[in-house]
């Protein structure tokens, strides 16, 4: 198999938890334990309430399509092979949003409200992005 | 107290643009600066402060190769390509509260030669520090093959036409608009290098919606401006060009671009109302924009920051010549980061203050006034607001 060539998240500090979690196929973000914000990216403190108690708590993994960009020129020659391809925004239903891949999708059919959810790409034995596909069943409605 | 009309732009001054200076960043900075000292009247003793944008020189050899030796105030501002703006902020607060009496204001890259932003991804490019961007860009977006600014306003641009409808003409004039400028700048890179809409329409994709030719050039070269304050500046070479408003904005957060709770509040959302109540002027009181055109949909969506239009309203405002010399808002006149060079918008203030002196090679018929906008980073913003 050949090697990955793309760029890895550095996985520093809170970021390391993130993916580390991430590799137990969990999709986690931080959330504050005293005004029950979530956010991401990681943060030392919370931006609505100022607080430094939080914890990882685990996402439903449901979301929807917020915004992309279909990418014609790869500015890293690890991309070459993948063009073209969508960098998306997805909306999580816990309200923080995130770059990832939308799979088994053509990019001409990227719709903002497009439903989505999480499935997790191991692609070194060390780093798992998470990664999106069209949800499989229809989203409940509040 | 504000520093409404307390400090001017008094000279500016440039190097050559190109691709290939075959010069140091420093020695273009220091060809643009001694050009800007001379044209304000002024000897480099008189220089006395520097605000700087970015890294890529460092104040001491500055100094040390103009001889500036007695040098009472400098700073660095870090905003991308919204820091030469900014730096007259810190320039104006400088003169007016005394700490420094003449401020050179520079910026210079070789930004083809050296820096070229479309090839720093690749794992062969030299490595670069960290900086705020760094966290996100490195962990969240690099790995999904985001990597560059053009990929990450694409984000907005995508968002803003599935929402408001913008379509790849509306962008297009905007592209037209400089090139079409730039033919009367024989300084520009683009100088007698027309282009058609037709044209525009059929350059590659890189990064949708944006072609090549929604984005800036890559170019070498550098600009300088020197700051003094309005009593001093009464007594120099040309008409002083007053500094009526003057403001910086930050997205929340500015470090990371997916999370913002709007995601069109920009930078310049939060500057622009500041720098318009300074001037106590509107937008419909400018007589053109020079706004820091990175890629075209950006020069639109600042426009709706400015408040010039209504929030998706920017397709509709730019469409049948709004932005060219004859227009409402005739927009960088000299051909801007697309067409004349890329030297983060400082050449932007070059030709605004050349346009209220009314020696613009493209002159703007008897303007009085005029902004210049500074977008950098993820969004960070400035505004300045200049009179004759």
């Amino acid at each position: 198999m050949q090697a990955y060539d793309k760029p890895l998240p550095r996985g520093e500090d809170f970021n390391g938890d993130f993916y580390q979690f991430c590799k137990q196929h969990e999709l986690r973000f931080q959330r504050c334990r005293d005004c029950g914000t979530w956010r991401h990216m990681p943060r030392e403190s919370c931006q609505a309430c100022g607080s430094f108690n939080w914890a990882w708590e685990r996402a439903a993994g449901k979301g929807q399509v917020f915004s992309w960009t279909v990418i014609h020129r790869a500015l890293h020659p690890g991309f070459a092979v993948e063009l073209p391809y969508a960098a998306v925004v997805v909306e999580l239903e816990e309200g923080v949003r995130m770059i990832s891949h939308v799979l088994d999708l053509p990019a001409d059919q990227l719709r903002v409200g497009l439903p989505v959810e999480v499935v997790f790409d191991d692609v070194t034995p060390e780093i798992t992005l998470p990664k999106f596909r069209p949800s499989r069943i229809r989203q409940s409605s509040p | 107290m504000t520093l409404k009309d307390q400090a001017c732009i008094v000279g500016v001054g440039e190097s050559a643009y190109t691709r290939g200076s075959q010069k140091t960043v420093l020695r273009l900075v220091l060809e643009a600066s001694r050009h800007a000292i001379r044209d304000a009247g002024l000897t480099v003793q008189d220089i006395d402060g520097f605000v700087l944008s970015s890294s890529y020189i460092y104040q001491e050899a500055l100094a040390a190769n103009l001889g500036v030796s007695d040098l009472r105030y400098s700073t660095t501002v870090q905003m991308g390509g919204a820091s030469p703006v900014t730096a007259l902020q810190s320039a104006a607060m400088a003169v007016t509260l005394g700490i420094a009496h003449n401020v050179l204001v520079p910026f210079g890259w070789n930004g083809y030669s050296e820096a070229r932003i479309s090839r720093r991804e690749r794992p062969d490019a030299p490595s670069r520090p960290d900086n705020a961007l760094s966290q996100a860009l490195r962990n969240y977006y690099a790995p999904y093959g985001a990597l560059a600014p053009v990929q990450h306003y694409a984000w907005l641009a995508t968002r803003h036409r599935e929402l408001h409808g913008t379509t790849d003409e509306d962008m297009g004039e905007v592209a037209l608009t400089s090139r079409f400028h730039a033919q009367h700048n024989p300084r520009a890179y683009m100088y007698g290098r027309t282009l058609t809409m037709e044209q525009y329409l059929q350059s590659p994709m890189i990064a949708s919606p944006f072609r090549v030719l929604d984005c800036c050039l890559e170019t070498d070269g550098a600009c300088a401006v020197v700051v003094t304050s309005a009593e001093r500046a009464l007594d120099l070479q040309h008409d002083p060009v007053y500094i009526m408003g003057i403001a910086e904005g930050h997205p929340y957060p500015a470090d990371d671009i997916p999370n913002r709770p709007d995601f069109f509040k920009i930078g310049l959302s939060f500057a622009a109302p500041h720098a318009f109540e300074m001037a106590g002027v509107m937008p419909q009181d400018m007589d053109f924009a020079q706004i820091y055109d990175c890629f075209t949909y950006v020069v639109m969506l600042q426009l709706e920051a400015l408040g010039f239009c209504g929030a998706g309203e920017s397709r509709e405002f730019v469409k049948g010549g709004t932005l060219r010399i004859d227009g409402d808002l005739p927009c960088n006149t000299h051909g801007g980061l697309h067409s004349e060079a890329h030297v983060w918008g400082l050449n932007h203030v070059v030709e605004a203050t050349r346009q209220l002196r009314h020696e613009a090679g493209l002159q703007v018929e008897d303007c009085e006034l005029g902004l210049v906008t500074g977008w950098g980073d993820f969004g960070d913003g400035s505004l300045v607001i200049l009179r004759r």
